[in-house]
């Protein structure tokens, strides 16, 4: 059987993706702008009010001046989705994209924020890589590329449980807030919060962090999950933790949920906080 | 916004109140995780801290680097928790400022009560804004450690709150709710 195989060099991944690097570092996206102008309009604490106007303003000068919106430029995730019909020509995928990854990072006065041994070294590798990567297969003869470039004051307060199912939607809506007030202000709200239902301890946790790549007005295709997300959300403002933790209206930007079928005797559930320096991109090479 | 000249003597320490916005003038040291850790242990070993702590202010901060002669790269402050296992230490040692974001433990808290110390929070996640604001970087040391370096900077108008006043008031428990607690 002859199979026409769509050939795609891997140097396209690491020129995309060091592209990417620099721009999600230096450009926020505009939902996320304009998010902050929202809340800034709406906000009645002062110092909240302030500190609002600081992140619009800083948003700007990061664009003009081309210097990184966060000095945290973050650890670089990312997921390769690739048709089943590509072969990919010269070289290794994974390496293609740490040397994107490397490039971009290096080239562009991004901070290197890795270090090879978690526990006991902790040197830094100077490349920021490695980065973590998902590959997954799909139809067709074309490769998307997404990358995130997460910040770990936000990363270190998301959190993982497994629920059972008799927990059900107060469960889950329990384990959000308690997420939420450990977070804090340490974790630079306002937040985005991503949650996973479903799957398996280690899958859930993935689920949460692909919630983060959807845009802030992209809700959930299932309406009881779009509803979840909402009252998610009017829950999270509720809370008062506000922006920098000041106590004003916008704890969260918004909260995006994935679910995925799972056992029979489980409903873990991940919630992956991310500061409001949500930075991701997508790229697409046919 | 009241403007204050670095280093401060304990009666200007002492006006101030947690939530007051400050633009602080002078010179401040940055430090962070691993930096922290190598002067912790350098006091273990009976060494000296690499610059003078006496009167001094840290900075938690691990910058991105600096490019077409600019003093500085992004710059924001990053969660000053995981430096409170050895902040005590140092306030004991002199240090009176810290600039950083987020909550501090009790016995952080206890220390800047005792000596009449100041936890300074500053925006995260505004690093290129607050990069405007820091005119002058030296190495002072650890400079394997990259972005964690101890390195000395010069701020001019550098935008922040009182977060911990000497009396122990705490700018994110100034309402009644107090979320955040950890």
């Amino acid at each position: 059987m002859i199979v026409d195989m769509k050939e795609i060099s891997v140097k396209k991944i690491e020129d995309a993706i060091a592209s990417m690097c620099r721009d999600i570092a230096v450009t926020a996206s505009p939902d996320i702008v304009s998010a902050f102008e929202k809340a800034a309009n709406a906000e009645t604490n002062e110092k909240s009010k302030a500190v609002l106007d600081i992140l619009i303003d800083n948003a700007r000068i990061a664009k003009e001046e081309n210097i990184p919106i966060c000095q945290d430029t973050g650890m670089a995730i990312v997921w390769i989705k690739a048709g089943q019909e590509v072969h990919f020509t010269d070289g290794l995928v994974n390496e293609a994209v740490n040397r994107g990854v490397e490039r971009g990072y290096t080239e562009n006065y991004l901070r290197a924020s890795v270090v090879d041994d978690p526990l006991y070294e902790r040197k830094n590798t100077k490349t920021n890589t490695p980065a973590v990567i998902y590959t997954e297969l799909t139809e067709g003869d074309r490769v998307e590329i997404e990358i995130m470039a997460k910040g770990f004051g936000s990363e270190n307060k998301s959190a993982l449980k497994m629920l059972t199912p008799a927990d059900g939607e107060e469960g889950v809506i329990e384990f959000v807030k308690d997420t939420l007030l450990k977070a804090g202000p340490n974790a630079c709200p306002p937040f985005v919060i991503g949650v996973g239902i479903g799957g398996t301890f280690d899958s859930c946790a993935v689920l949460s962090k692909k919630a983060l790549l959807r845009k802030l007005d992209e809700h959930n295709p299932d309406a009881r999950y779009a509803a979840l997300e909402e009252k998610l959300l009017t829950m999270a403002n509720e809370l008062k933790i506000g922006p920098m933790g000041f106590h004003g209206r916008t704890t969260a930007l918004a909260i995006k949920v994935e679910n995925e079928p799972t056992h029979i005797a489980g409903m873990p559930v991940a919630v992956n906080v991310c500061c409001h320096v949500c930075r991701h991109a997508k790229a697409v090479i046919e | 916004m009241r403007r204050l000249n670095l280093p401060l003597s304990e009666e200007e320490r002492m006006s101030l109140k947690a939530g007051d916005a400050v633009l602080l003038c002078g010179e401040i040291y940055t430090a962070r995780d691993a930096a922290h850790k190598k002067m912790h242990e350098a006091l273990a070993r009976g060494e000296e801290l690499p610059f003078n702590i006496e009167n001094a202010v840290i900075y938690y901060v691990g910058p991105t680097p600096a490019h077409g002669g600019l003093a500085i790269g992004s710059a924001g402050p990053t969660t000053s928790g995981r430096m409170d296992p050895y902040t005590p230490e140092l306030i004991e040692l002199g240090l009176r400022g810290m600039i950083g974001k987020g909550r501090r433990n009790e016995a952080v808290k206890e220390a800047v009560k005792k000596y009449k110390a100041v936890y300074f929070v500053a925006v995260g996640g505004a690093g290129a804004l607050l990069s405007h604001s820091i005119i002058k970087r030296e190495p002072v040391a650890y400079e394997e450690l990259l972005a964690e370096a101890v390195t000395k900077l010069t701020v001019k108008d550098f935008p922040c709150f009182v977060g911990i006043d000497c009396e122990g008031n705490d700018i994110y428990d100034l309402d009644e709710r107090v979320p955040g607690r950890d």
